[in-house]
């Protein structure tokens, strides 16, 4: 139909097409076949004595291969591997070394005898057909006709369709079970160590913080309490709980009023897993007080709840409430309120 | 008689003392209490040393810092910024500082080991503030392992894994750390120039930056063992390298191979 249309179009305006669908223009003067280059005849083999020293070249070469093979055992047991860790630059430089000469030498020699002084002449082979002959064509149709027959496949049709729903159900078990591999991520993308009371520490000795500690212009790096008892799974919990924590000047902070009740005396904590791929933020500037990620160059404002000024991070970093418990030591007072880190599937 | 007289004398003697040490000790545990974190141990300065450095402040700090060292719109005040301050800053050259670049980078110093002192003297006049670390956590005897570790945590994000130096935003950098003295690397987390944060002695104690002060002299005296270092700034510069040399080594190699003998 559309074609017909096309070619009542054209006859209309007038132009004429042996060829019906689309606009693609077919030049009549094809890029011809150079052909082969005319034949150059080499310097090895004009002159006897330039063949003389290509051979003495190749020769040169398969020497080289010859005594970077010697230098590679020689470095081998006069630079051993010792206590000392230092010792292994020079084991490996000089006997990669002595294996690179060997190897390369053997190359650059074959390479180079084949160019000067093997035969230099051009030859053509034509590429074999694509398709078979005919012969062996029908030869292939009568195999399938005859297994057909044999096992009667196409007139039982009782086994052909039973065979169809097996084939089609055997992978369901795998797929089920596949599907169920692993714990059940449950809620732990959703939740982190920190909890109600949690006391804000030190990483990595996991000594408590107190807020007249953090002094103006301070930064700690910050775990929850009985992070750094912990011997199984640490470095999971670590690295969702991982906080920084910066003192600003009350003044400099631009708080939203419903989270004004987050910071302490000027003191903000942050997550320090970034929204974006989940590095470790934690380039911060005194004074221009952003927050930066070592990866992808993500800017974080910790004065304005450290949203994003920069880079491909797509969300703020997630803000951990804090205040101080009866003995002047920070705690948390829950744990973050959103996810922290990149994005995920169901978030 | 003479016991009589001497305990009538002392009464008011013993008073007056009561009250001077009453005020010492409430004051004195006041400022200890607010500035337990900010001052280490404080250097006794004479009236001489402070008045010799409020004469070179004048000529040499006080167009931008201000006469009384107030501040300006040119420089920051200096009031509590402490003996380590200025010992860090001048003592590295970066201050009196040229130019107004996003940082003011390290250059050579102008000033003598005396006047410097003369000037950090003044300065910790003014206020209570960070004082010069003591010789003994500056000779690098500390626990290299925990120093290292320390680093990771606190300082590699911006100074780099072996302290080679890093990118901050808008022309701003970490310097690079090897060869720095020990002195100035310890007043630099005491006081936090620039944009460097602050690293007090509660959050790394004095033994603390010792073991990082080891930790550092422990890398510059033990190159790394695996081949060429290329500045130590990681993949960038490992794969700038490989590019370049290496893919263009196997161009080379490529363009031999096909191309005919003469």
């Amino acid at each position: 139909m559309a074609g017909k249309d096309l070619e009542k179009g054209s006859e209309a305006e007038g132009f004429e097409h042996d060829f019906e669908s689309g606009l693609a223009v077919i030049p009549p003067d094809k890029i011809k076949d150079p052909g082969l280059e005319p034949h150059r005849v080499r310097m090895t083999d004009k002159s006897p004595a330039k063949a003389k020293n290509a051979e003495r070249q190749v020769a040169a070469m398969f020497l080289v291969s010859v005594l970077g093979s010697f230098f590679a055992l020689w470095a081998y047991v006069a630079f051993p591997i010792t206590e000392d860790l230092s010792t292994v630059r020079a084991n490996n430089l000089f006997l990669g070394l002595g294996m690179t000469l060997s190897l390369l030498g053997i190359g650059i020699g074959a390479v180079h005898w084949a160019k000067t002084l093997m035969p230099d002449f051009e030859v053509t082979e034509a590429r074999h057909q694509t398709r078979g002959s005919e012969d062996v064509r029908a030869k292939a149709v009568e195999i399938v006709k005859l297994a057909d027959s044999e096992s009667g496949f196409s007139r039982r049709k009782l086994i052909r369709r039973t065979l169809y729903g097996a084939l089609a159900l055997f992978p369901l078990p795998a797929l089920i079970v596949f599907g169920d591999l692993g714990p059940p991520v449950g809620n732990t993308l959703r939740q982190t160590m920190w909890k109600t009371g949690t006391r804000l520490t030190k990483d990595p000795t996991g000594i408590p913080i107190k807020a007249s500690d953090v002094t103006l212009g301070s930064v700690f790096h910050v775990i929850p309490e009985g992070l750094a008892e912990m011997h199984e799974h640490k470095l999971e919990e670590k690295a969702k709980a991982a906080v920084l924590l910066v003192r600003l000047n009350q003044l400099d902070l631009k708080e939203d009023p419903e989270k004004a009740s987050w910071s302490y005396d000027g003191i903000v904590a942050y997550s320090k897993i970034c929204t974006h791929v989940g590095c470790p933020v934690a380039l911060y500037e005194q004074h221009t007080h952003h927050l930066l990620c070592p990866c992808h160059q993500s800017t974080f404002d910790v004065t304005e709840h450290c949203k994003v000024v920069f880079g491909p991070a797509a969300r703020p970093l997630p803000q951990l409430p804090i205040t101080v418990d009866a003995e002047g030591y920070l705690i948390a007072q829950s744990d973050f309120l959103e996810p922290v880190g990149p994005s995920f599937w169901e978030r | 008689m003479n016991k009589r007289f001497n305990s009538s004398r002392r009464k008011p003697l013993a008073a007056t003392l009561v009250i001077a040490a009453g005020l010492l000790f409430s004051g004195g545990g006041y400022a200890v209490a607010t500035n337990v974190v900010a001052t280490t141990a404080a250097t006794e300065y004479t009236a001489e040393q402070i008045s010799e450095g409020r004469k070179l402040f004048l000529a040499n700090c006080a167009s931008c810092h201000g006469l009384n060292a107030e501040g300006t719109a040119a420089g920051p005040s200096m009031i509590g910024v402490g003996a380590a301050s200025v010992d860090f800053q001048v003592g590295t050259g970066r201050m009196p500082g040229q130019g107004s670049g996003p940082q003011l980078p390290k250059k050579k110093v102008q000033f003598t080991e005396e006047q410097i002192s003369l000037m950090a003297a003044y300065v910790a006049s003014l206020a209570p503030g960070p004082a010069i670390p003591e010789q003994k956590y500056l000779e690098a005897t500390g626990d290299a392992t925990h120093g290292g570790e320390l680093f990771r945590i606190n300082c590699a994000m911006c100074h780099n894994a072996v302290g080679a130096a890093g990118a901050l935003t808008e022309g701003k950098y970490a310097p690079n750390l090897d060869g720095v003295e020990a002195k100035h690397v310890y007043e630099a987390m005491l006081i936090g120039p620039q944009n460097m944060p602050v690293f007090n002695d509660a959050n790394i104690t004095p033994q603390d930056k010792n073991d990082i002060i080891t930790y550092l002299a422990y890398i510059e005296e033990n190159p790394s063992a695996g081949g060429f270092e290329l500045g130590s700034l990681g993949p960038v510069a490992e794969g700038l390298f490989i590019w370049i040399f290496g893919l263009g080594l196997i161009i080379a190699i490529t363009v031999w191979l096909g191309a005919k003998s003469n």
